[in-house]
């Protein structure tokens, strides 16, 4: 596949947080500032780079019965490995970050890429799936970051950007600021998906999200871990 | 004294998913429904109590006198994925009943963060046994509390058909969410 494409899809048609919906949690609990956000997105990238890399390298060794355990040691691995590179380097980040850099092992985004796309594809490919799903993840978190800083804070990168007089709205920051963001920016990134594909003529794809797990990136996973994801699923689909 | 601070402030004033963010996926995933998201609550308390317990012991019998405590990640998600596998089995022999209320929740909340969160809020804060046994049941009760009132709200919201096609189910939801999160910071003043 086209490296360029593998990335884009990342970053648009594919994005980790806006389209799939998945790795929610460390998205809304450290786009306080657009740093953080730029924080996070970098250590995760780094970590689904790595194990997307190890992961494709080793699938014609790994039984596929017992692959979800591997993955997740192999993730576990980079997931330290990044974890005390940051406390060692960047010990602000690491504080401000605190709890999610060893929850980055169950950030779904990671696991899911392993069992989708690194699983089956080569190395060269995975390297890049993991750029563009990292950078997808990234600049979701980053702008999501930058909008709750403007509004709570008034600033961007801790660069003042509104007038004297501007009172910040506290709330935006504060964990409610969390939700309500990230819920507008997914309707809103809905809504610029549903004209771009109106205006191609192409028909709306069905939006994701509506039905449980069925909808969730990780539904495939569960499904292989247990029967979850599909019965619930089927609720789902009979609601 | 101390205990019950502990388990009101893991309950209600740090709420799992309305002020940690811990636990989202499930919460926005499985809350469509009132009957699954009783299911998928109960589930959580069970193994996040079972992988405190598990993982304490991990970390102060085997990680600390070995001076290995910078693999907690790897070792604490190793423990869990078993656990909740094992936990599996073993319902599904002894309690067939309350394997099929809980059982399909089971293998969901591996990746579930909450559970792994709350094992390193307890190694963190330095708690006890105890004391964190009593926070993972705080933390859990907090759980379902939360996943059942959105259930309900969600339950009348789908029926609603005046939302704008881009705000249906997930981005309603997170904004619920955040309405529902104001009302918890409400419960903040209790504990100093």
């Amino acid at each position: 596949m086209n490296p360029l494409k593998i990335i884009k899809n990342g970053i648009i048609d594919e994005s980790p947080t806006l389209v799939q919906c998945i790795g929610l949690c460390p998205t809304l609990a450290v786009s306080t500032s657009a740093s953080n956000g730029v924080g996070m997105g970098i250590a995760a990238t780094a970590v689904l780079i790595g194990s997307n890399m190890a992961v494709s390298a080793i699938r014609k060794f790994v039984p596929s019965e017992i692959r979800i355990p591997i993955f997740i040691v192999v993730i576990a691995g980079f997931v330290t490995v990044v974890q005390l590179l940051i406390s060692g380097f960047a010990p602000a980040l690491d504080r401000s970050l605190g709890i999610f850099i060893p929850l980055i092992v169950v950030n779904c985004i990671i696991l899911a890429r392993a069992e989708a796309f690194a699983f089956k594809n080569g190395v060269v490919d995975s390297f890049f799936d993991g750029i563009g799903m990292g950078l997808g993840f990234t600049i979701a978190l980053t702008s999501i970051g930058a909008v709750r800083e403007l509004l709570g804070n008034g600033t961007i990168f801790d660069i003042v950007l509104t007038p004297a007089g501007y009172q910040p709205a506290l709330l935006v920051i504060l964990a409610p600021g969390g939700f309500i963001t990230l819920g507008i920016c997914m309707a809103l990134f809905r809504l610029y998906k549903a004209k771009a594909a109106e205006k191609k003529g192409i028909p709306l794809p069905e939006s994701v999200g509506e039905e449980g797990c069925a909808a969730c990136g990780n539904a495939v996973l569960c499904g292989i871990l247990g029967e979850a994801g599909k019965e619930i699923g089927k609720e789902g689909e009979k609601s | 004294m101390n205990l019950l601070w502990i388990f009101l402030g893991a309950m209600l004033v740090n709420n799992i998913i309305f002020a940690r963010f811990l636990g989202c996926c499930p919460f926005l995933g499985v809350s469509t429904k009132t009957e699954t998201a009783k299911g998928m609550g109960m589930a959580v308390i069970f193994v996040l109590v079972l992988a405190a317990v598990m993982t304490w012991l991990a970390y102060h019998l085997v990680l600390v006198p070995l001076r290995l405590e910078y693999l907690y990640t790897l070792s604490f998600i190793l423990i869990i994925a078993a656990l909740v596998q094992f936990v599996e089995l073993v319902l599904k022999k002894i309690n067939p009943i309350l394997y099929k209320s809980l059982g399909i929740f089971l293998p969901l909340i591996t990746t579930n963060c909450a559970v792994l969160g709350v094992a390193v809020i307890n190694m963190n804060e330095n708690y006890t046994l105890i004391e964190s046994i009593v926070n993972a049941l705080g933390s859990s009760i907090g759980f379902l509390l939360a996943i059942l009132l959105m259930s309900g709200i969600r339950e009348r919201i789908d029926r609603n058909t005046n939302i704008p096609q881009c705000l249906h189910g997930l981005p309603i939801a997170l904004v619920t969410a955040g309405l529902m999160s104001i009302a918890f910071m409400g419960f903040s003043g209790i504990i100093k």
